[in-house]
């Protein structure tokens, strides 16, 4: 993995494209202003849009390590930053118990021999740049928000007994949000924002051939327009793309030829995932599909 | 309508200039504060950064630019892109008046379009959706059905005269010939941005004649309110309900880290302290319940108000779970219980159709009567109003010359807990006309709710149980 340096917007739009992402036109160029100014990049969107993939995907074409923190409710500093390896300082306590002064001993262990680097310390410490990826933000606390404030804007971290770590290099940050609550105004301030939605036909029907490129062109573009469709309409957890994909190959196993009324109903629990929305997008979509073949509708 | 910069991307910037553009620019954000989007300078500094990394000369880059540093929640962005489009046309043209560049008049011949075939072939862009097509169509639309550039001069009336000479619907038109998407009906999305070309184009005509730009005007409130119109799409609906059942549900843990005090419970730390011979060690706190308030719902549903008093209905009933109890009722003449529907329904669109048809609460002249609404409403619910109980009614108090009967209503207040008024009328109208809101604030607490957001603040405000509401 050799590190590269984008010097435009079409170069990341190509280069994401090389590594199997197909970024709408504000995510190459989000991308390329978050590697030019070294601003986090904070991205929203409905879940299953590819947020997370796009941190992957950046992290591929820049030649860059990963490094992903997720985040859920209670996640606090010590998992998230750096902890003391308290075990290991109680041995060397132990181990020098005899003869040592105090203050010996505590210049010993609180060096960084007995720090524990979680995600965050990770991605600062590192001597190569790193992609580090912050996953579902939303989910955390807003305390959890203001501790992140110092690193963002400075890409340092204070640590009391040892002083401050600063970043050796400057990390390509990209901060993801499923909008479960408002994010504060001070962590936005420091980000440049970008919104994913889900794609419109042509650009998942691209992202479809990608995946499954095998499958044919107008039952290709016939599963895309069904997954627009369903969609439109209101249910618990609409598909992502993620699961248009999935659905894409699960018809290239099944060698569908075509994707006729039986053939959805017996292959749509890959797009849908809960009991009633099953029941409406059987009600409103299913039905308006042509019956298959003879064979297939008689089988029923 | 490019931005100003894009003509002259191959002449060097001189200085004047550069402090031109900066100046704009400034403009610009100030613009879009004025609108109440919250940019601060550090933004405004990232904004002047990004455009250092960007070629000018692409719209789409220059904006999302702009966009990625200063635009940072899907509300603000939409606010963004309709600054936008409003200040770099507007920048455009005042530079074209100044520089006296014109664009000719074009169609010398337009008696020869052929009215038929253009008419045609504006239908099939809408339906493919041709973007670049849509904005020389609709010059040509103009052309053809603009009377030369004269017109009505108020322009809105224009854009809907020659749209209805297109014979351009949203609804099916089944008069016309198989093939013909006009039969199907245009839809709606595509008639809306052809109707924007049309304007601009209009607008751009008529800053051409007058050599002077017309006077700007703030975003209408109707580009941000709730839906309110049916013209308004509904997927918005659903992302906005949806956006709001998934705040509200994880609304009560962020709360915790600051309600943490909790009241002692004197009984239960008593008994614990037995155990260490009646000194209390160890408090006990009373647990922190979620305050789940009973709900009536009185929601108008004349022609007036009717999509947001539906909207509102499928918002709470979305969120029924927050509540211990939950009755709606529609009314315009008289009352009618609609709990059923939404329960069965989850379909914005259905809801409101099975309301329409089922509900059955126009009597005669189908204007609102709420005198009789009040009397009818005590008459149903009286024996389960309690103290406990929150009474949401949702209208905007326009009695159409009827009496008011306040003293009813002063009866329903009293013997609920919590009464609320809901109006979709911005303040600015309230007791104008036959608007008698005032009378009955004096028995509850009336909020505005014509946008989402406000709406939003009165949800959380009611589902976390404070007295104390925001006022937006």
């Amino acid at each position: 993995m050799s590190p590269v340096e984008p010097t435009s917007v079409a170069q990341v739009s190509d280069g994401l494209r090389s590594v199997g992402y197909l970024p709408g036109e504000s995510t190459a160029l989000v991308s390329y202003l978050a590697a030019k100014l070294g601003k986090p990049v904070l991205v929203e969107g409905p879940a299953g849009v590819g947020k997370t993939e796009l941190a992957k995907a950046l992290s591929r074409y820049l030649g860059r390590e990963l490094v992903r923190l997720q985040c859920y409710e209670g996640l606090d500093e010590a998992k998230a930053l750096y902890e003391w390896n308290y075990r290991k300082q109680l041995l060397r306590i132990q181990a020098e118990a005899s003869g040592t002064g105090w203050d010996a001993v505590q210049e010993d262990i609180f060096g960084e021999e007995f720090l524990l680097a979680r995600p965050l310390m990770t991605a600062i410490a590192n001597p190569e740049p790193v992609v580090l990826l912050i996953d579902e933000i939303d989910k955390t606390d807003q305390e959890f928000e203001a501790m992140l404030l110092e690193l963002l804007s400075d890409f340092q971290i204070s640590i009391p007994e040892l002083g401050r770590v600063e970043a050796r290099t400057q990390p390509v940050v990209l901060l993801t949000s499923n909008n479960s609550r408002e994010l504060t105004e001070a962590l936005k301030r420091r980000c440049l924002y970008l919104w994913l939605d889900y794609p419109d036909v042509e650009h998942e029907l691209e992202i479809v051939r990608l995946h499954a490129p095998e499958l044919g062109e107008t039952i290709a573009r016939k599963l895309v327009g069904i997954v627009q469709e369903v969609r439109e309409l209101d249910l618990k957890k609409p598909p992502s793309i993620a699961e248009s994909i999935d659905w894409a190959r699960a018809l290239l196993l099944l060698g569908a030829e075509d994707l006729d009324a039986q053939t959805f109903r017996e292959t749509m629990s890959v797009i849908v995932k809960h009991r009633t929305d099953l029941d409406t997008v059987a009600a409103r979509v299913g039905v308006r599909l042509s019956e298959g073949a003879a064979g297939g509708a008689a089988s029923r | 309508m490019a931005p100003p910069r894009a003509e002259e991307g191959s002449r060097p910037p001189t200085p004047r200039r550069r402090a031109g553009f900066d100046a704009r620019l400034i403009g610009f954000t100030e613009e879009l504060r004025g609108e109440g989007v919250a940019i601060g300078t550090s933004e405004l500094l990232d904004a002047f950064a990004a455009l250092h990394e960007v070629p000018w000369d692409v719209r789409a880059d220059f904006k999302e630019a702009l966009a990625a540093t200063l635009a940072k929640s899907p509300e603000d962005r939409r606010v963004f892109e309709l600054v936008f489009d409003r200040f770099f046309f507007r920048a455009a043209e005042a530079e074209a008046a100044v520089q006296g560049v014109t664009e000719g008049e074009g169609f010398e011949d337009a008696a020869s379009i052929d009215v038929d075939a253009l008419r045609e072939a504006i239908a099939n862009a809408l339906q493919d959706g041709s973007e670049g097509a849509m904005r020389d169509l609709a010059r040509l639309a103009i052309a053809a059905f603009g009377e030369r550039g004269e017109g009505s001069g108020v322009i809105g009336v224009d854009v809907q005269r020659i749209r209805r000479s297109l014979g351009l619907r949203a609804e099916p038109q089944p008069e016309f010939p198989e093939g013909d998407p006009r039969r199907d009906g245009v839809p709606r999305e595509q008639l809306r941005k052809f109707e924007q070309q049309l304007r601009r184009e209009l607008e751009r005509g008529q800053i051409e004649r007058t050599r002077q730009l017309p006077p700007a005007r703030p975003l209408s409130e109707l580009d941000r309110s709730l839906p309110g119109g049916p013209i308004q799409d509904l997927a918005a609906v659903h992302r906005v309900v949806a956006q709001l059942k998934r705040r509200l549900a994880t609304q009560g843990k962020e709360l915790r880290g600051r309600r943490r005090h909790a009241h002692v419970d004197v009984r239960r730390t008593m008994r614990a302290s037995l155990q260490t011979g009646g000194v209390p060690v160890e408090l006990r706190y009373r647990p922190l319940r979620p305050r789940r308030p009973e709900l009536f719902v009185l929601c108008d549903v004349s022609t007036s108000v009717t999509s947001a008093s539906v909207f509102f209905l499928s918002v709470l009933h979305a969120l029924h779970d927050s509540f211990r109890k939950l009755r709606s009722f529609v009314f315009i003449e008289r009352i009618s219980e609609v709990t059923e529907v939404f329960e069965r329904e989850r379909d914005f669109r259905r809801a409101s159709e099975a309301i329409s048809r089922d509900a059955g609460v126009a009597d005669i002249s189908g204007y609102t009567d709420y005198g009789r609404v009040w009397t009818e409403f005590l008459a149903e619910v009286e024996d389960d109003l309690h103290p406990r109980a929150t009474v949401i009614v949702l209208g905007d108090a326009r009695t159409n010359g009827r009496p008011p009967r306040d003293d009813v209503f002063a009866a329903i207040a009293a013997k609920a807990g919590r009464t609320f008024w809901l109006n979709p009328e911005p303040r600015l109208y309230w007791n104008y006309g036959d608007s008698v809101i005032a009378t009955y604030e004096r028995h509850c607490t009336a909020f505005e709710c014509w946008t989402a957001n406000q709406l939003e603040d009165f949800v959380k405000a009611l589902t976390a149980g404070s007295h104390a509401m925001p006022r937006s």
